[in-house]
């Protein structure tokens, strides 16, 4: 592939995501070498940039759980071209939505407080930790997003594929097996 | 010569009373579905199988095929048609598929591949489904019923226990035990009953065998659904 006239910038965060689709992100191995031609990140926890700027793509792993949640997603929306939500959880909420059935104040009391083993546990209220929100959501369902990448995580190939589609400038297909949701 | 009827174009051959989707299967062609079996009467409530038959939607398992008929199956607007009854049935339910012990042999999530589902799209309902886990050998996780109905027919009309049945209506349907208690545990209900063998997606679970086939060897991880159901077809 020839690389576009200049490289396009690219943010990745996870919110209520547990890092393995970033992990899988770094499974493309040495198509790392040929990535790095073509992009440079932004916003990334590759990069340690803490604040979202302007960017052509944005990938979000995880799904919203909590007020912060919604904030970096938004500013993401704000900053971002082409807004794509990487595995399950950003999909359709995945593990942490499988709470939604029960009460957070349940979930919160039975970690904080009940837990065999804590004594005086009280639930944290400190104003510097984000407030959870009552239920998972995907993250579809709080801004507009432009693509889905499903999987639990989505392979490293996968992940490739779907990036190279997108760079050379086709719409992304998930073919011969690369499409998987577990 | 017997009648026929085309298929995308394809001439179809079929006896007088078969549905299109029957017709279809067994001349080789792939029509979806995720409710009927061909052991049974139709039930028409997945709607996967939407066709469009002399320009008009039927369902192809409930639908007799007709002499001379143009049916439009796997065409772009049906597909996409068909995607969007999977995204509905994705956020009715809790389809955790990474969490499932049945990703990789699931009709539901290897169509969902099928036909490229990519998002459930929809707002997800979350609804609140308890397990049970009171049989010694089977477990139901009602989280990812569809209502095909499918261990109801089995378990009434062939093993001749109803065990199973569907309540309520509209948004408030569920697949309930046929017990005093509600539990499964109290009914006579054997894993060796064609009811603990037929239900497409993860509901009807059997103890034990877990992981036993990994992720990724699975039926649905070798193969589309589409080979396996033509295969299925011919044996």
């Amino acid at each position: 592939m020839s690389a576009p006239a200049r490289k396009l910038r690219v943010a990745t965060t996870s919110l209520a995501g547990c890092f393995g689709c970033h992990m899988s992100f770094l499974d493309i191995d040495e198509h790392l070498f040929e990535l790095v031609e073509l992009i440079e990140f932004d916003r990334s926890p590759l990069t340690d940039i803490k604040e979202v700027g302007p960017c052509d793509i944005g990938l979000i792993e995880g799904g919203v759980c909590n007020a912060e949640n919604v904030h970096v997603l938004r500013a993401f929306r704000r900053n971002c071209k082409t807004l794509i939500a990487l595995g399950a959880c950003a999909v359709n909420g995945g593990l942490p939505a499988q709470r939604n059935h029960l009460p957070l104040s349940e979930c919160l009391r039975e970690v904080y407080q009940f837990r065999p083993g804590i004594a005086n546990g009280q639930i944290p209220n400190d104003p510097e930790l984000p407030l959870p929100l009552d239920k998972v959501r995907p993250i579809h369902e709080v801004v507009r997003i432009d693509y889905f990448l499903p999987g639990c995580p989505p392979s490293g190939p996968a992940i490739w594929k779907f990036l190279t589609d997108l760079i050379a400038g086709r719409t992304p297909r998930l073919t011969g097996g690369l499409l998987h949701y577990d | 010569m017997s009648k026929q009827f085309l298929l995308d174009g394809q001439p179809v051959p079929f006896e007088d009373g078969q549905s299109i989707l029957e017709a279809a299967r067994k001349a080789g062609h792939y029509i979806p579905s995720l409710c009927w079996h061909k052991d049974f009467p139709a039930h028409g409530s997945c709607k996967l199988c939407i066709v469009k038959a002399a320009g008009r939607h039927v369902s192809a398992c409930a639908t007799p095929a007709k002499e001379g008929w143009e049916v439009e199956s796997n065409t772009p607007e049906m597909n996409g048609e068909r995607r969007g009854l999977l995204q509905m049935l994705f956020v009715e339910g809790n389809h955790f598929c990474p969490s499932c012990e049945k990703s990789g042999n699931c009709e539901l999530q290897a169509l969902g591949y099928e036909y490229e589902m990519l998002t459930s799209r929809f707002r997800h309902f979350y609804p609140d489904r308890p397990v049970d886990a009171s049989h010694p050998d089977v477990l139901l996780d009602f989280n990812r019923c569809i209502f095909c109905e499918l261990c109801v027919r089995a378990s009434r009309d062939v093993d001749g226990k109803s065990v199973f049945a569907l309540t309520g209506r509209g948004i408030n349907k569920h697949l309930v035990v046929n017990a005093e208690s509600g539990r499964l545990a109290d009914t006579d209900f054997s894993k060796d009953d064609l009811a603990a063998h037929i239900c497409p997606v993860g509901v009807i679970l059997h103890k034990g065998p877990g992981f036993a086939v990994p992720i990724g060897e699975r039926t649905y991880d070798t193969a589309s659904i589409r080979s396996q159901k033509l295969k299925e077809e011919e044996s």
